[in-house]
């Protein structure tokens, strides 16, 4: 069996898939929006750890690349998303998602 | 002067684009210069380019091309032009009688309103009939027959706030759109069997068109269709009349001189189809000779000076059909032209006479007139011994061509010189009666018109006076050789025309030999064309000038009379049988299958779609949370379905 640092493979992918599956449920069924985005960001976390393990186990660079840039994507999204927060938190003293209903024409 | 060519027909269509553009900010006298040399000097270089073309020895027609226009596949129509013996006849007549005319409107059209805009449409009506006269190919010459059309639509409907003018120019448009119809298919069928749109291509191909004789002859009256509806014959000609709703000027260019003859243009310029024809030429004689005696009878009680005038053109077109029907294309071309002058002098004339009667045009209220206007008394008096056929005056020579022709003609001729004869009586008749109403007798002028009751200005009188001179004397082109001398100068013009179609008719056989007449029946067939139009005018001079009888009020029309002052009821027969059967049908169209079969079927899928949105808009919460569920459950769909696709 392919090991990384004497773990195995699947141990890796199993807890990638326990955090992304927190991280979903998160998004679904909280109600506080900062909440909602560390969820997001765990869901992103996640999935590099999928790239990474793929990237060692079949020795090849390209996942630990596109982990850099989902990285850098994540520190951006972060930074627009949390400017939205503070801007709806101005505008409607809360950030309870459900108080926000006007996506609809 | 050939080279020059070219500037005949761009000149008036860069008239019409200047004064088009600037006509709102451009003063009167500008607009009047610039729309008078458009035309003018054209005329100049026509006149230059027929000595330098020599027509009385030139056989071949000199072509150029100005651009291509449409090239697909093997159909190929560019503006090119054929300048021949024809063609510079037409420009010649269009240019001349168009720049006096275009002067005339100086003096006419004089503090109208909308003075400007007349130059504009007057000019662009030049431009488009010089395009048909001169277009090597039928599809430019369509170009230009519709061209004229709608400048005649825009100048009948000049006084567009007025009902009756515009329409007047609806109804001209729409009639002569049916027999447009018919000219369209002619160029169909034209290009189907010759392959080619062109006049050359088309007398090249006539030798071998033997095995289609039949076929010709459908194609002849396609386009003969066409010539009804532009040239005012039964049963198109209802529009010609109305059409007399324009300013003067229109009608005399327009309405008389030059459009409406058109379609004997035509037919001379499509000789070798025409020629080629073994029974459709009868049905056009037969046609011209019974509008030319049915359009007189009307003229015999109108009572609107424009209105006679407008039935005799329909009548003399008739005459000229009458030529081209029985083969005397020669005949038909020279009547065209002294027609040009002499209908042309008489519009003329009687718009003098209305301008200085204050669009006063109902003859029971003028009278006497020669006391107050002798120029156009003097000239219309010219134009009215040549249409009534008084020699030595030019409609004399030119109808007693035509009827001549027409008796010689083998089988109906005797017949159709019958009916020629009676029109030639008739409207000696009713042009006296004209006369007589308007400017002999009494005075029956409203006192307040008669205070200023004048002649008109020069630019009105000198076209008349030129005109006149035409009217008198253009007859001596082609003088019968039984009147001495024998001057054929016409006939040797036209010669290169029609010498090769003329040539291959032979070569098959169907040329109609027309009868020989001895010249003893050449006299007497003259001198009763003159009798019956000297018996007319005596008797016109017995009722109207002795008897001094007026015309009745509009309802006291008693008779035969009643009936031909409502023009036989034509425009009330087409209404009820046309006009009024297609709009209800239209509006049977317009409620049931538009509105309930048409609106309702894509009216009913809107409504269905939007009924069934409506339950899925339940979805559309605006609750983020809710979106986040979609994006999750879509997700989770694409992944299963990538899993099972890739099994």
């Amino acid at each position: 069996m392919n090991l990384i640092s004497g773990i195995p493979v699947p141990y890796y992918l199993s807890l990638a898939g326990i955090m992304f599956t927190i991280g979903m449920f998160g998004v679904l069924l909280r109600r506080n929006a900062v909440v909602i985005f560390m969820s997001v960001e765990l869901m992103l976390n996640a999935v590099n750890l999928v790239f990474i393990t793929f990237s060692k186990s079949t020795a090849q660079v390209g996942g630990e690349v596109i982990v850099f840039f989902v990285m850098a994507i994540a520190a951006a999204e972060a930074a627009i998303g949390l400017a939205i927060v503070i801007a709806i938190h101005r505008q409607k003293k809360t950030v309870h998602v459900d108080e926000m209903n006007l996506l609809k024409w | 002067m050939l080279e020059l060519f070219p500037l005949i027909i761009l000149l008036p269509l860069l008239g019409a684009f200047i004064n088009g553009l600037f006509y709102r900010k451009m003063p009167n006298l500008v607009a009047a210069w610039i729309g008078n040399l458009a035309v003018a000097i054209p005329f100049f270089i026509t006149l230059g380019s027929l000595f330098a073309y020599h027509p009385m020895e030139n056989t071949v027609p000199h072509l150029f091309t100005l651009f291509e226009w449409i090239h697909v596949g093997n159909f190929q129509v560019d503006f090119a032009y054929q300048v021949d013996q024809l063609s510079l006849y037409m420009t010649l007549i269009i240019t001349g009688i168009g720049s006096l005319i275009h002067l005339y409107s100086v003096g006419y059209m004089h503090g109208e309103e909308g003075f400007n805009r007349f130059f504009v449409y007057l000019n662009l009506f030049i431009f488009s009939m010089l395009n048909l006269v001169l277009g090597d190919n039928l599809v430019l010459m369509f170009l230009g027959w519709e061209g004229v059309g709608l400048c005649s639509y825009l100048l009948i409907g000049f006084d567009y706030h007025k009902d009756s003018a515009a329409n007047a120019g609806m109804k001209a448009f729409i009639t002569n759109r049916i027999g447009d119809v018919g000219f369209a298919v002619g160029i169909f069928l034209t290009y189907w069997y010759v392959g080619s749109v062109r006049y050359v291509d088309l007398i090249n191909a006539l030798p071998y068109a033997l095995p289609y004789k039949e076929i010709i002859n459908w194609v002849a009256l396609a386009f003969f269709i066409g010539a009804i509806g532009k040239s005012a014959q039964i049963p198109l000609y209802v529009w010609l009349p109305d059409a007399m709703a324009g300013p003067t000027p229109v009608s005399a260019l327009i309405h008389a001189a030059t459009m409406v003859t058109a379609g004997v243009f035509m037919i001379a310029r499509l000789n070798p189809i025409f020629y080629a024809t073994t029974w459709a030429s009868d049905y056009i004689a037969i046609t011209g000779a019974v509008t030319a005696l049915f359009a007189a009878t009307i003229g015999l009680q109108q009572t609107d000076i424009k209105k006679v005038l407008a039935y005799s053109t329909v009548s003399q077109l008739g005459y000229m059909f009458l030529a081209m029907g029985v083969g005397a294309y020669t005949a038909g071309m020279f009547h065209l032209m002294t027609h040009a002058f002499f209908k042309a002098l008489m519009f003329l004339g009687s718009g003098s006479v209305i301008h200085a009667m204050h669009h006063e045009q109902d003859m029971r209220n003028m009278g006497n007139l020669k006391n107050y206007m002798k120029i156009t008394w003097i000239t219309f008096m010219i134009g009215t011994l040549a249409i009534a056929g008084i020699p030595p005056f030019s409609g004399f020579f030119s109808k007693d061509l035509i009827l001549e022709k027409a008796y010689s003609h083998h089988g109906i001729g005797p017949i159709l010189w019958g009916i020629g004869i009676a029109g030639a009586f008739t409207t000696a008749f009713y042009m006296f009666r004209l006369v007589f109403l308007t400017f002999y007798g009494e005075e029956r002028i409203d006192v307040h018109v008669k205070k200023h009751l004048h002649e008109s200005p020069w630019q009105i009188t000198v076209p008349l006076v030129l005109l006149a001179v035409g009217a008198a004397f253009a007859g001596f082109l082609q003088v019968p050789h039984i009147l001495g001398g024998g001057v054929h100068i016409l006939e040797d013009f036209f010669k290169p025309v029609f010498e090769q179609s003329l040539k291959v008719a032979d070569s098959w056989g169907i040329t109609k030999e027309p009868h020989v007449i001895s010249e003893s029946t050449e006299w007497i067939l003259l001198l009763i064309s003159v009798g019956v139009a000297g018996l007319g005018i005596f008797l016109s001079y017995n009722i109207f000038q002795v008897k001094k009888t007026v015309p009745p009020k509009d309802e006291e029309f008693q008779g035969m009379a009643k009936v031909l002052y409502n023009k036989y009821y034509v425009d009330e027969i087409y209404d009820s049988t046309i006009i009024q059967p297609v709009m209800q049908i239209s509006d049977a169209l317009a409620e049931d299958v538009d509105q309930k079969i048409i609106d309702g079927s894509v009216l009913g899928i809107g409504r269905f779609f939007s009924g069934l949105s409506s339950y899925l808009r339940k979805l559309q919460t605006g609750i983020v949370g809710d979106y986040a569920l979609y994006i999750v459950l879509g997700a989770i769909v694409v992944v299963f379905f990538l899993f099972y696709k890739g099994a």
